[in-house]
């Protein structure tokens, strides 16, 4: 999977979550949660739809390294074989 | 017979529209099917049936207005009745009349729980069968794509997660419609309930190092929240304080023996809903999660049932997502109480005369001092505080 193939998967996850979201105004840098006002049960469906569309399990404490769009694609990038 | 009127779903609702029924005129039904979706302002809502018996005839077709709680919407003939005299068939219904028909001499009863659908005439898998159970749908409107017209797993499942398409000005219609229901129930609440309030501190260090182990070990598909711990230590504690866990109604104190905790829940694009989780008391974490899940999911798609909206014995609020440190709830009526969490927060906390930073949250009660006074409230705040600091018992 290419990088942004990633970015992509992980933008798609969001938009499930927090439908308005539009991919071209998010942060690439700044915490998701306090940007799309997601509270802990998103956050958790964030995770979870990442683990249905890519496979990977991320740990609790892996939480915060996945917290920002960036940060979330070099994380998931490092756990599968990028192309 | 019995009449089925548009239902009081809550404090707040005054009007709902019947968007659909859910039943035809001579079909059997259980109490606890979803006979009808009403809309209101806060959800559309998947009415339960309030007695077994048959749907025996429709007095208003569904349609785009608004009709007042109380309105008469079809008649159902109690179990063992008889049918009608002259009426072997039933009626075709009438048209959607342009204001609501006369009711007949009949009591009217409100909606209660009951959740069990009958799914014996269906043609649906297992699998299929137990998720329509969990998600608590009505199978009867499901079109199915298996063999023979036989309703999948994966059927359900889209179904499930059918979005709540609204138009940008229907949007804004139901935001502002939210707000008013909002606005109704709290000026109410703030005119006749006098509220006391409670603060107590509490450490959350064994909770919630006990939650990271046990989560550790799981996949991230059953790992409960912290929140889950709040829940059930007050779902709990309100066994041992029980005269802060139901309705006043009828100018008393109405205490219930079941525990329906009603969760506060936010909607994206602004307003809140309460719905109950049934029974928060019996059930394990694992199940709680699941539940709360589940609720969250639907309460922001706009699609609870009606015993969700209308059982809750004490609501939950928790704002500690947002940073705050702690919140003092509105009541919602006719409820006796509102317990509020804050975010845990670490905190200079004294242990065996040592000052250790821990995590500690914040727990308040509003309470309504009609029903009980604040030696009570405290009662209930110090029970939580010990559950919570043994939560392999929880």
């Amino acid at each position: 999977m290419t990088p942004d193939q990633l970015r992509s998967s992980v933008l798609q996850a969001l938009t499930e979550i927090a439908p308005e979201a539009e991919a071209e105004t998010i942060d690439p840098r700044r915490d998701l949660r306090l940007q799309l006002d997601l509270d802990s049960m998103d956050f958790l469906n964030f995770v979870l739809a990442l683990h249905k569309s890519l496979g990977v399990e991320i740990p609790e404490a892996d939480y915060r390294k996945v917290a920002t769009l960036d940060g979330c694609v070099a994380y998931l990038g490092a756990k599968l074989p990028v192309s | 017979m019995v009449q089925f009127v548009m239902p009081k779903l809550g404090a707040d609702m005054t009007r709902g529209k019947l968007v659909e029924w859910c039943r035809k005129p001579g079909q059997s039904i259980k109490r606890g099917d979803i006979i009808a979706v009403i809309e209101t302002d806060k959800a559309n809502v998947d009415t339960e049936s309030f007695v077994d018996g048959v749907f025996e005839t429709v007095l208003v077709e569904p349609h785009d207005e608004w009709l007042p709680v109380g309105t008469p919407l079809a008649v159902i003939r109690t179990e063992g009745e008889a049918p009608p005299e002259g009426a072997a068939k039933p009626q075709p219904p009438a048209a959607a009349p342009a204001s609501p028909p006369a009711p007949p001499a009949m009591p009217p009863i409100a909606p209660v729980q009951v959740a069990e659908t009958t799914m014996e005439r269906l043609k649906i898998s297992p699998a299929a069968r137990k998720r329509v159970l969990d998600l608590g749908i009505d199978p009867t409107g499901l079109a199915g794509t298996g063999p023979g017209g036989r309703i999948t797993l994966e059927d359900v499942e889209g179904f499930a997660a059918r979005p709540a398409a609204l138009t940008p000005v229907e949007a804004l219609d139901r935001a502002k419609r939210m707000r008013d229901a909002i606005a109704a129930t709290m000026a109410l609440s703030k005119r006749e309930i006098p509220h006391y309030y409670l603060a107590a501190t509490v450490s959350m260090a064994k909770a919630l190092s006990w939650l990271e182990r046990r989560n550790t070990e799981r996949a991230v598909t059953e790992r409960p929240l912290h929140g889950v711990l709040l829940i059930k230590a007050t779902a709990l504690a309100l066994r041992e304080v029980p005269e802060l866990n139901g309705f006043w109604r009828n100018n008393r104190a109405e205490p219930s023996r079941a525990i329906h905790v009603g969760i506060a829940i936010s909607l994206r694009g602004g307003g809140l809903v309460a719905p109950a989780i049934h029974d928060a008391d019996q059930c394990d974490l694992d199940e709680l999660m699941r539940r709360l899940q589940d609720l969250t999911k639907r309460a922001r798609a706009g699609s609870l049932r009606s015993s969700e909206m209308t059982d809750p014995t004490i609501t939950i609020t928790s704002l500690g997502e947002r940073g705050v440190d702690s919140v003092f709830g509105i009541i919602y009526p006719p409820q006796l109480a509102l317990v509020g969490f804050g975010k845990p927060v670490e905190r200079p906390w004294v242990v065996d005369g040592r000052v250790v930073a821990q995590p500690v949250v914040s727990a308040t009660l509003s309470g309504d001092h009609r029903a009980t006074d604040g030696h009570r409230g405290a009662l209930l705040l110090d029970a939580i505080d010990r559950l919570l600091q043994e939560p392999e018992k929880l």
